[in-house]
């Protein structure tokens, strides 16, 4: 088939991913966006397969055909809640992917650049006419893969361009890569959550970006592919640090920034292969992820940078003593008052991911939305470990998405709510945040369950949240704690309330 | 230690500071209760029934105050009482410092600490320990029965056989917790509600008990209550006369009013004027809850029930909660009871005064041969939160400024954004070749279709789109795809397990997406 009818497929293929992203507006209408997705990948690889230059037809396809089966089983054996650690380990092999087809760029460079040689001439060189470039003879030409047949074409200004996108695909598709993986092990505990850094802390970072931008230079220079194996390393080390330095609280914002990584990864290399495809996909990955960062950072009233940079900051000055004491109710006590309540609004956490309790948390709330109580979810932008995560965990347990509302459309019914039902989460209903501006979070948004009649905080223990910070939530006088971890202590209410 | 209670001395009190229940929590914390023989009979709580609760019953008064290390007690001690108290006793009743400053100099001086119940500060974890709260609850019903019982009407409205009963209108002057506690009792009877308080941030508590809040056609900042621990403050004159106009105009139309409206250490407000009362219909009821402080009304007589010339019946009784004894001791000794615990922490029957305490440094009075009045500020403000600023009703012709400032505002942005944008892609069109600008295009308008549309996507469908994104940025498999065809091996190697990895990917994401989006449904 002709080039272009592979760039006419792209161009389909291309508009099906933007109504893909766009479709994410509603649920309802999501189903179908993911089937726009799922054509246009299938639309952009078949015409990749059939179209020019693309040799090992069969490999590639059996290729693909493995890796579909590996997909196919992380995408049916994983659990929800297990969600986040999925989607950090996949960005790792995005990244991956990327910095392999940017060092088949170079290769390629220097292949091509060895064969102008076998031929007296010089890889870019401009003929005397100031424009046009220099080629190969025909029959040395026609020898080449369509890759190669692009960068032979090439002037000394474009294949410098050539170089600059690839070193920016490797570099970031490296970053993302360690990044991925730290994440991954966050998520997955495998790795301590908690914020590390080495000995030099930024420092060491802004040291290794630093050289990384002299080691493109010299590589720009014409210093060798030496130079690009370096800057991989070090860009590899970025991202092992960078990561390591966040603390597990600001994962939703690591996880959507590592999302927008791997995008302008593919945009760089999309660059560097001058396909515009990958370049359309790539930048609408980068944007996408890019605003999701934002978004979550606004929730957490925390700016991108400080995020990124790591670790919640050390308190700003003496933070406020809490007065009191944590009252502790059984589950006959919770039982007793939700049957007396008319409106309750259960706010799930981390915790209940972790405990995997949304099963007990869905049938409870049938059980009482049976009974004619009026019950609801308030979700916090940044509950679980992953934006959204929360919405995903409830709907798969088959709780209607109509009753699960976001912060902003529930905060102010808190105080004409008679029960608060805190599932798992802290930070997230810590009023620190309203009421002492010497808290770490002070000035992050927060549900205002406190405001609600009563209080229940089931909750494994004592400690503290992800920013390990105490919650005066906990020793309010319409707080009462329920302790025990969160499926149990729900299985053990399910009991009481038929 | 021994917690003693006396009989009370005043005459017609009827309450009593410990309760036989109130004594059983006493013993949890590790006190031994003793009380003065009869001093619960008023409040339906004879000696028997202390015993059975294991308290120690003894004869006299004199005897109670030698055998208690605590004396905990409902009215303010008289003197001969107090003398009989000793150095390390500690007392616990109200007190009204303020009034009774020479009283408190003496205990002072022989030793003597004095926690005085009417000093608990207003912060919300003393509220259980807030006998004036809970002594102003029973006084606001009260005065709400007391009044019913010298109204010859219903409160509800009723049209029966017999004729049409129109339902009683009455006006409670004054929302603090007496103030609600009778808008609730009114309301609750059947009665037309209004009701009155110089802070307006509790118009929303009123209207929350079923009363409409009566506001007034005045412009001022007023004080916000929750700076003065919940208290109303001193108005100004102009606020006052205000006031007084607006009450005078529903004076004719009320049957009942219940005026609560008191200032910390300070006379009672006139609030209901003779003219008012004399412009009332006969047969109407003033309850004047601020009787002991001079009144709301003058002409309130303070604990006597008086009628006007022109009929109109000023109940000016003091003793509300002691007419209600039953109700007001259990409350009142729960309260002790609180404050026990608090002095108490280790459960071990020693009392533990601490002064660094915000509700106890608050509420002592007198200690180890000091005066310890006025308190210092607490440390934790108080109550509520600032009542929300009221958005101000905008003119047609300030909204429209507005709007045009907005959009001026907007506009400018919107251009500095599109300036600094088309500067740096025309900087890089300088010296990028062409070949490379046309891939830039196509890079350009892909984020910001990216931005345009990423906007509208579903707070809760992050996760899926985190999947989707995730699942086509594996477009790099083309990149992959282009190159496996080389002729080095090297090259082809690295294409072969970039396509694997970008596939797993492809087909991971798209699975895992589609498995989400098929558990979301509607109820």
């Amino acid at each position: 088939m002709e080039f272009g009818f592979t760039i006419a497929a792209y161009a389909v293929a291309a508009v099906l991913f933007i109504l893909s992203l766009g479709g994410l507006s509603g649920q309802e209408s999501a189903k179908r966006a993911v089937w726009y997705g799922i054509v246009g990948m299938a639309i952009a690889v078949v015409a990749t397969l059939m179209g020019p230059g693309q040799g090992l037809f069969v490999a590639s396809l059996v290729l693909i055909a493995l890796g579909a089966g590996v997909g196919y089983q992380l995408a049916t054996r994983v659990q929800m809640t297990q969600m986040p650690e999925l989607v950090a380990i996949m960005h790792s092999l995005v990244g991956l992917a990327a910095v392999f087809v940017g060092f088949n760029a170079d290769i390629m460079i220097n292949n091509i650049s060895d064969i102008y040689e076998a031929n007296n001439l010089v890889l870019g060189a401009v003929a005397e006419d100031g424009y046009t470039a220099i080629g190969l003879p025909k029959e040395v030409y026609d020898g080449l893969s369509s890759f190669g047949k692009l960068i032979a074409k090439k002037t000394s200004v474009e294949i410098n361009i050539l170089k600059v996108e690839l070193v920016l695909g490797i570099w970031i598709g490296a970053v993302t890569f360690t990044g991925s993986v730290i994440a991954y092990g966050k998520l997955a505990g495998k790795v301590d959550t908690s914020a590390k850094k080495l000995p030099g802390g930024h420092l060491l970072n802004a040291g290794a970006a630093i050289l990384s931008l002299l080691l493109a230079i010299m590589y720009l220079g014409g210093a060798g592919s030496w130079t690009l194996v370096l800057l991989t390393l070090l860009a590899l080390f970025i991202g092992y640090h960078l990561i390591m330095g966040i603390g597990g609280a600001d994962m939703p914002v690591v996880v959507s920034m590592l999302n927008s990584y791997s995008g302008w990864a593919a945009a760089a290399i999309g660059f560097s292969l001058g396909n515009d495809l990958l370049i359309v996909v790539g930048a609408l990955v980068g944007s996408s992820g890019a605003i999701l960062s934002y978004i979550m950072c606004k929730a957490m009233n925390r700016s991108f940078i400080s995020v990124i940079l790591g670790g919640f900051g050390g308190p700003a000055g003496e933070q406020m003593a809490v007065e009191g004491e944590q009252v502790a109710i059984d589950a006959d006590g919770v039982a007793n008052a939700l049957d007396e309540a008319d409106s309750i609004i259960i706010i799930p956490g981390y915790g209940m991911a972790v405990a995997q309790a949304q099963q007990n948390v869905a049938e409870l709330t049938r059980r009482l939305r049976a009974k004619g109580k009026e019950v609801r979810f308030a979700i916090h932008p940044v509950a679980g470990r992953l934006p959204g995560h929360m919405n995903v965990l409830l709907a798969e347990a088959k709780v209607p998405y109509d009753i699960v509302l976001e912060m902003d459309e529930i905060n102010d019914d808190f105080p004409d709510t008679d029960i608060a039902i805190v599932i798992g989460s802290n930070d997230i209903v810590n009023p620190a945040a309203q009421d002492d501006p010497n808290s770490p979070i002070a000035g992050m948004p927060v549900l205002e369950c406190w405001k609600a009649k009563q209080v229940f905080v089931s909750k494994r223990g004592q400690g503290t949240g992800y920013s390990g910070i105490e919650n005066p939530l906990f020793f309010k006088d319409n707080t009462r704690m329920f302790y025990g971890d969160a499926k149990k202590s729900l299985e053990d209410l399910l009991t009481r309330i038929t | 230690m021994k917690i003693g209670t006396p009989k009370e001395v005043m005459k017609g009190e009827a309450r009593v500071a410990m309760t036989p229940d109130s004594a059983r929590q006493l013993q949890k914390l590790g006190y031994d209760c003793i009380i003065e023989s009869g001093a619960g009979d008023a409040a339906g709580y004879s000696d028997d029934t202390y015993k059975d609760a294991g308290v120690e019953v003894v004869k006299t008064a004199a005897a109670l105050w030698k055998a208690a290390d605590v004396v905990a007690k409902v009215r303010p001690p008289t003197d001969a009482e107090l003398k009989k108290s000793r150095e390390g006793q500690l007392l616990i009743s109200f007190f009204y410092p303020a009034q009774n400053e020479k009283l408190m100099q003496q205990a002072a001086d022989q030793g003597t600490s004095v926690i005085a119940m009417d000093m608990v500060p207003r912060i919300s974890r003393a509220q259980k320990m807030d006998a004036l709260s809970s002594m102003a609850n029973i006084a606001g019903y009260r005065a709400v029965i007391e009044a019913g019982n010298n109204f010859g009407r219903f409160f509800t409205g009723q049209i029966t056989a017999a004729g049409k009963v129109p339902p009683a209108k009455v006006l409670v002057v004054g929302a603090g917790v007496a103030g609600l506690a009778a808008i609730g009792t009114s309301t609750s009877l059947g009665a037309i509600t209004y009701a009155f308080d110089v802070r307006p941030e509790v118009a929303e508590q009123v209207e929350s008990m079923g009363a409409e809040f009566v506001f007034l056609d005045f412009e001022e900042e007023q004080q916000d209550g929750a700076a003065t621990g919940g208290y109303a403050s001193v108005s100004s004159p102009e606020f006052a006369a205000a006031q007084l106009a607006k009450f005078r105009e529903l004076a004719p139309d009320m049957d009942i009013v219940i005026t609560t409206a008191l200032i910390p250490n300070r006379e009672a407000p006139e609030l209901w004027t003779k003219d008012m009362v004399e412009s009332m219909k006969p047969g109407s009821v003033i309850v004047d809850l601020a009787a002991e402080k001079g009144g709301n009304c003058k002409l309130t007589v303070m604990d006597e029930k008086i009628v006007t010339d022109n009929g109109v019946t000023i109940i000016g009784y003091t003793d509300f909660p002691s007419r209600m004894a039953t109700q007001s001791s259990n409350l009142y000794a729960t309260n002790i009871r609180h404050m026990m615990t608090d002095l108490t922490p280790e459960k071990d029957g020693q009392v533990v005064h601490n002064m660094e305490d915000d509700v106890i440094r608050g509420a002592t009075i007198a200690h180890e041969k000091a005066v310890t009045f006025p308190p210092p500020p607490p440390k934790v403000q108080a109550i509520a939160a600032k009542p929300k600023e009221k958005a101000k009703e905008l003119t047609p012709e300030e909204k429209r400024e507005q709007e045009v400032a907005a959009f001026k505002a907007q506009t400018k942005q919107q251009v500095t954004l599109l300036a600094i944008g088309a500067a740096l892609v025309l900087g890089v069109g300088l010296v990028a070749p062409a070949s490379f600008m046309q891939h830039f295009i196509v890079f350009v308008l892909s984020v910001f279709i990216g931005f345009q549309v990423i906007w509208n996507v579903a707070h809760s469908l992050h996760t899926p789109l985190m999947a989707v994104t995730n699942a086509i940025s594996s477009i790099v498999i083309l990149g992959a795809l282009i190159q496996i065809g080389s002729s080095s091996l090297l090259i082809t190697l690295l294409a072969a397990l970039g396509i694997f990895m970008a596939s797993i990917n492809i087909f991971g994401g798209f699975l895992v997406t589609r498995r989400m989006l098929a558990m979301f449904q509607k109820s």
